[in-house]
């Protein structure tokens, strides 16, 4: 370079600030895109993360839009907890719900046992319930088609009688208070073959003929697989676990035909019924849209339309979902977790407490961090950027805050013997000699992210995890890689992208052959 | 000229410099010297503002060195820090020329500069491109002594400018170097922990121990007339090599 030669630093330092600015801006982009995405739907049905729930809210979507609004699904939201939530916090309209979850679960310690006085526990809370859809998925003892018709069961009082069956129970009903030892003391079961094991396990064992009956729920679709006769509880000693509609008071004004059309499905559905929908849409794999639309057609005579997503489609949306969960969440935390770190860095005292503070975020369990996130933000793509931002700043927060308090001493000295205002030298010297430190940490919570961003689909964030938990749903090994496959090969373009990114942003001095001292 | 009046600085419960007086004239080099630990890095520092007494007075040119007028007198002092501390991701350019484009110099002046100092300290020309790692040691105390002298500052402080050299290096770069303080005639203050070295380089040498100065003389004064025992170890401690041994043995 000759003597006129233009400065070698100032200019890399403007490449370096414009290429962290274009950064930014890929992320603002995402960011609005993700905004645009969101249409305002007119009513949003919700649903829990199994079979019959997904089924039962497509039910719903469905009938809402011929009842003639705009009907969204937010499928498979997590349990019982967040829909309820959501539904209070106005992110979800209506979902389908079972009454002894209401009484024993969501509403439990509130006393509610007559129906006058669940109406009015839920009226405080702005909401209502629809008539029973006619099928009650509680807790039920199966026996075997062969068995029953042999000996003639049809209720556990006729099981009483026949004390010589093997009973195979599943661990959890073994041990619950309501399960087999009230269930043994209700109906005087004098059996003495009873063991617990895994239900799995005790499904098998009826298909073999090493067990006679089992504990199940009353609508499993393994109900139909085994072909079981499910004794009827003639003591009602199993709590009702009647399926209702749980939807907003104020869905009444915005969307009364809505509301209306709830009615039609009064005792419609029976236990045969939906017994028969989830193992259609369980065992058999047909989108529980069809299942649903079928049930519509048969029983109340309408045509719903039923869109259904091809394999690339499902994955591309997936891949979009994805990429706009982290690369907000990513980007956002990139720029607020770099000056923490500087200031950490700075500032001992402050240092340590945002340290800890960043700290502590990480402990909280990602899937409690979600849920934590409902109440304050609802439902959706928003909840699920902040848990992953929150998550992703510890990394680059750690990483600035060492990569700065690492610097050799001589270095930091020389730079403010030189006259170097603090602002200066942070900019000239200390970020970008701690650029490597930094960058590593970026890679790392980028990666983080987007493994736990499809834990986002479980507030309906949609993204990888939506393939992941249908698949797991329905134990369906296929749909699990859909959205696993994916999620790996995109943590791993991740991280190619950030060593890209050092042979770019790293100073080349840093780069030869390691540390200088 | 350079004035320190009952300078004292304790870190903790160690007493790095006790009630330390000393008038340095303009143009005239002096060598702190003493064993590790005396103090004499740390009144380099104090000199240079980079670090404030707890009591007593540091003068540059009759102004005070307060937190306050530090940074703007910094940028009349060139610092050659113990190590060098180049920064590594920038090259030997970048590192002389980063001052100096901050505060606004025009690339050509700039590079005026550089065509200079380039000269002086006798540094490669085609090493200005290369990286500090990519320099040899000795190289490398040239930029830093060329980063140092960039703004023309009145003063330069030096800690231990040659420490880590083997000795060929060393006494090619001490030669040079004080050719560039005879050259430049500026005031030099200069730490190191070698007696020869010190008296190489000055005739006015500033002997330490524990914070406070013992002597102040020529190497002549400290050996004829040290005035305590420590002197007179300190100067026995020195070994000169049997060069006639050395010679005949081989």
């Amino acid at each position: 370079m000759g003597p006129r030669g233009r400065g070698v630093c100032a200019p890399r330092r403007g490449r370096d600030v414009r290429s962290l600015s274009s950064l930014l801006l890929l992320c603002g982009l995402a960011l609005l895109a993700a905004c645009a995405r969101d249409t305002r739907p007119l009513v949003v049905v919700g649903s829990k993360k199994f079979t019959e729930s997904v089924v039962l809210g497509e039910l719903l979507t469905q009938l809402a839009q011929e009842s003639g609004a705009s009907a969204v699904h937010r499928a498979e939201l997590g349990g019982s907890r967040i829909l309820f939530d959501a539904l209070q916090a106005g992110q979800v309209d209506l979902y389908p719900e079972y009454t002894g979850t209401l009484r024993e679960e969501l509403l439990a310690g509130e006393g509610v046992r007559t129906p006058a006085e669940l109406a009015a526990a839920l009226a405080r809370r702005g909401l209502r319930m629809s008539a029973p859809l006619g099928f009650n998925n509680t807790y039920a003892i199966g026996v075997r088609r062969e068995t029953a018709e042999r000996l003639g069961l049809r209720t556990l009082t006729d099981l009483a009688r026949h004390p010589e069956l093997r009973l195979g129970f599943s661990n959890e009903f073994m041990a619950r208070a309501d399960g087999w030892p009230a269930l043994r003391r209700r109906y005087g079961l004098s059996h003495a073959d009873v063991r617990g094991l895994d239900h799995d396990l005790a499904y098998r064992g009826l298909e073999s003929g090493g067990l006679d009956a089992t504990d199940l729920y009353s609508t499993d679709a393994e109900v139909r697989r085994y072909d079981l006769v499910v004794l009827e509880d003639d003591l009602k000693h199993f709590p009702d676990y009647q399926a209702v509609v749980l939807f907003r008071a104020d869905l009444a004004a915005r969307a009364p035909a809505v509301v209306a059309a709830l009615s039609r499905l009064d005792g419609r559905i029976s236990e045969r019924e939906m017994v028969e929908m989830n193992a259609r849409a369980r065992l058999e794999h047909e989108p529980p849209g069809r299942v649903a639309a079928d049930f519509l057609a048969s029983e109340l005579g309408f045509r719903a339309e039923v869109r259904e997503e091809g394999w690339g489609a499902r994955v591309l949306r997936a891949t979009r979902e994805h990429l706009a969960l982290v690369g907000v969440s990513l980007g956002a935390a990139i720029v607020v977790a770099i000056p923490l770190g500087v200031l950490a860095a700075r500032r001992r005292r402050v240092g340590q407490v945002v340290l800890a503070a960043v700290g502590l975020v990480q402990t909280v369990p990602s899937l409690a961090l979600l849920v934590f996130m409902i109440p304050l933000l609802g439902i959706g793509t928003w909840p699920a950027v902040v848990a992953l931002f929150l998550y992703a700043l510890l990394p680059i927060v750690r990483a600035t805050h060492a990569g700065l308090t690492g610097l050799p001493a001589d270095v930091r000295e020389a730079a403010e013997a030189l006259g170097l205002p603090p602002g200066a030298r942070l900019r000239l010297v200390e970020l970008p000699m701690a650029s490597g430190a930094i960058l590593s940490g970026i890679k790392t919570s980028a990666v983080i992210t987007v493994g736990t961003a499809t834990l986002g689909a479980l507030i309906g964030a949609g993204g990888y995890g939506q393939p992941i938990l249908t698949g797991i749903r329905l134990a369906d090994v296929g749909l699990i890689l859909e959205g696993a496959v994916p999620a790996a090969v995109l943590a791993l373009a991740a991280q190619g992208v950030f060593e890209l990114a050092e042979r770019w942003l790293v100073p080349r001095g840093l780069r030869l052959g390691g540390a200088e001292r | 000229m350079l004035e320190l009046a009952g300078v004292s600085k304790h870190y903790g419960a160690v007493e790095a410099l006790s009630g330390v007086d000393l008038v340095v004239p303009a143009g005239q080099t002096v060598a702190l010297i003493g064993p590790s630990g005396c103090g004499k890095s740390t009144l380099l520092r104090v000199l240079s503002g980079l670090v404030m007494p707890d009591s007593g007075r540091v003068r540059l040119d009759g102004q005070e060195v307060t937190p306050a007028s530090a940074p703007a007198l910094r940028r009349r002092l060139g610092f050659v820090v113990q190590g060098g501390g180049l920064f590594p991701h920038l090259t030997a350019r970048g590192n002389v020329a980063l001052m100096p484009r901050y505060l606004g110099w025009t690339p050509e002046r700039v590079a005026a500069r550089l065509e200079a100092l380039v000269q002086l300290t006798r540094f490669p020309p085609d090493g200005l491109e290369r990286y500090p790692v990519q320099l040899s040691g000795g190289q490398r105390q040239r930029v830093a002594l060329m980063r140092a002298l960039m703004l023309e500052p009145d003063v330069l402080l030096l800690d231990e400018p040659l420490g880590a050299l083997d000795p060929m290096t060393r006494a090619e770069l001490q030669e040079d170097l004080r050719e560039v303080f005879q050259r430049l005639g500026k005031t030099v203050v200069l730490v190191t922990h070698d007696l020869a070295e010190a008296a190489f380089f000055s005739t006015r040498l500033v002997l330490l121990r524990e914070g406070r100065v013992v002597q102040v003389g020529s190497l002549n004064e400290l050996v004829e007339k040290p005035v305590d025992d420590f002197v007179t170890r300190f100067v026995r401690a020195h070994r000169t090599v049997p060069v006639a041994l050395a010679m005949g043995g081989a």
